[in-house]
């Protein structure tokens, strides 16, 4: 039976180590990943710029998926080099080609006044509740702490503003902002999930504030009770926005969000629902098509009845409203393949889902290579014969 | 033959149905068989001899309007997706 310094012993010999010297030109010139063994305590007291973070109990379960190339030297460190050295060598276990342990530690890396990171993490409270989320790689600490930090505003707090609000509050987004002039109504309650029965008679923004506030404390809701409306848009895009999640009810406010979107420079993810059917896009300006380029001009009012109107199955806007959540996450985290340049079309009724290619207008009157309309118009009077904005 | 997906406020004008098939080379020969079998659609699809700017019409995936508008090619077979927009977001 061996004891621990003997255990510690034969794994160093067994490995590579280097000095924090060493290490810094590693660092510099040989893109390493740098990972962090210590505990959660030890790291939230600094670490080393650009490393990740798997406690050495989860390191076996974790590291796969943090650092998936075996090629890549793994620079790794703990408080003095002890723990690093066993995750040294467990990673040759795992068949890393280049474990190496930083000898001293964290500790002889600060006494060399070598770069840290001290930027503050998470609170406890908020590791338990965004634990899915840390799980993921592609999220992870950096990525919670980036959906605290981003701004997401929704247009309507309806159909599709209910679950996308939901959702992006319980993600974690640390400011939502609930643009709606509405009252909650009885007719609402068979979609609109934000509200409830209780709130009948209350400003939307107000009853979703209060939901989205019980949801996650974390949240800091800014409320607009108003119709968005050319005079008022600039003034609410002002505070600062990263993505705006549409879902107006018609068409006067689409073509404006489009229009100040594209002016603001703020990607929109698009949604829109009727009876059985949704379509959802991501128009992002400068990099995909803008609304206008999508669909010229509105249709006459036979051809586009609103909900109001034509009806919408109640789990409809759910899953839509659901899916624009996602694209407006990934947005704000900066993941994945958004659907820019891509219409997803979403039939309830066959349950199927289908995808049209969308592209920029170079005659585009607003995003285009010569813009005809370079400030706001009267966009009601643009639709004329579609029912006045809600 | 290529099948066309009638969006939800165009079927009332072609008794309901979710597809129909239509023949035609181009686009504008297939809106013409469409229209001549439906003529209360014409108007929901077509302006001043091209394909309406509130309507989109996308074969195999593609909005005809990157390509060669009402005179794209339509392959036997294809599916052709006409689709109007919605501002619908469930108020």
């Amino acid at each position: 039976m061996a004891t621990y310094r003997e255990l510690l012993a034969q794994a160093k010999e067994d490995i590579d180590e280097v000095d924090a010297v060493r290490a810094r030109e590693l660092v510099e010139s040989g893109d390493p990943v740098i990972l962090d063994v210590r505990e959660q305590d030890e790291w939230d007291e600094g670490h080393l710029v650009g490393a990740i973070h798997i406690p050495r109990g989860n390191l076996e379960s974790r590291v796969e998926a943090a650092a998936p190339d075996r090629s890549r030297t793994v620079l790794v460190y703990c408080a003095a080099g002890n723990r690093s050295a066993f995750a040294a060598k467990t990673l040759q276990e795992l068949g890393y080609d280049q474990p190496v342990s930083l000898a001293g530690g964290f500790t002889d890396w600060k006494r060399n006044g070598f770069p840290i990171d001290l930027s503050t993490g998470l609170e406890p409270q908020q590791r338990a509740r965004y634990s899915r989320h840390l799980l993921i790689p592609e999220v992870g600490e950096a990525g919670q702490l980036k959906l605290l930090q981003s701004k997401v505003l929704l247009i309507g707090a309806g159909g599709l503003g209910s679950p996308a609000s939901l959702y992006l509050a319980a993600a974690g987004v640390g400011r939502l902002g609930i643009v709606d002039a509405d009252v909650v109504d009885e007719s609402n309650l068979q979609r609109q999930i934000v509200h409830s029965t209780e709130r009948l008679g209350d400003p939307k923004v107000e009853s979703a504030k209060r939901t989205i506030e019980a949801l996650n404390p974390d949240v800091d809701v800014v409320a607009y009770q108003e119709r968005l409306t050319s005079e008022n848009v600039d003034r609410i895009l002002a505070d600062g926005w990263d993505v705006i999640v549409d879902g107006a009810d018609n068409f006067p406010t689409r073509y404006l969000v489009n229009d100040a979107s594209v002016w603001h420079d703020i990607p929109v993810v698009h949604g829109s629902i009727y009876r059985f059917e949704g379509q959802v896009t991501v128009l992002k300006p400068g990099d995909g098509p803008c609304y206008r380029c999508l669909f010229p001009s509105p249709p006459p009012p036979e051809l586009a009845p609103s909900c109001a109107e034509g009806g919408v199955l109640g789990v409809l806007p759910g899953i839509v409203g659901s899916l624009q959540a996602s694209e407006a996450l990934k947005l704000a985290l900066g993941i994945g393949d958004p659907l820019i340049g891509r219409l997803l079309l979403f039939d309830a009724l066959t349950t199927e889902f289908n995808e049209v290619a969308i592209r920029r207008d170079p005659q585009c009157p607003v995003c285009g290579e010569h813009p005809t309309i370079t400030e706001y118009i009267d966009y009601v009077e643009f639709c004329a014969g579609t029912r006045e904005p809600a | 033959m290529s099948v066309v997906r009638i969006p939800p406020t165009l079927r009332p004008d072609v008794g309901g149905a979710r597809h129909v098939e239509a023949d035609g080379a181009t686009v504008r020969d297939l809106l013409d068989d469409l229209t001549s079998r439906f003529p209360s659609l014409r108007d929901q699809l077509v302006e001043d001899g091209d394909v309406a700017p509130f309507v989109n019409v996308y074969v195999e995936g593609e909005d005809v309007r990157t390509r060669e508008g009402i005179d794209t090619e339509v392959r036997p077979g294809s599916t052709v997706i006409l689709l109007p927009a919605m501002a619908g977001g469930g108020q």
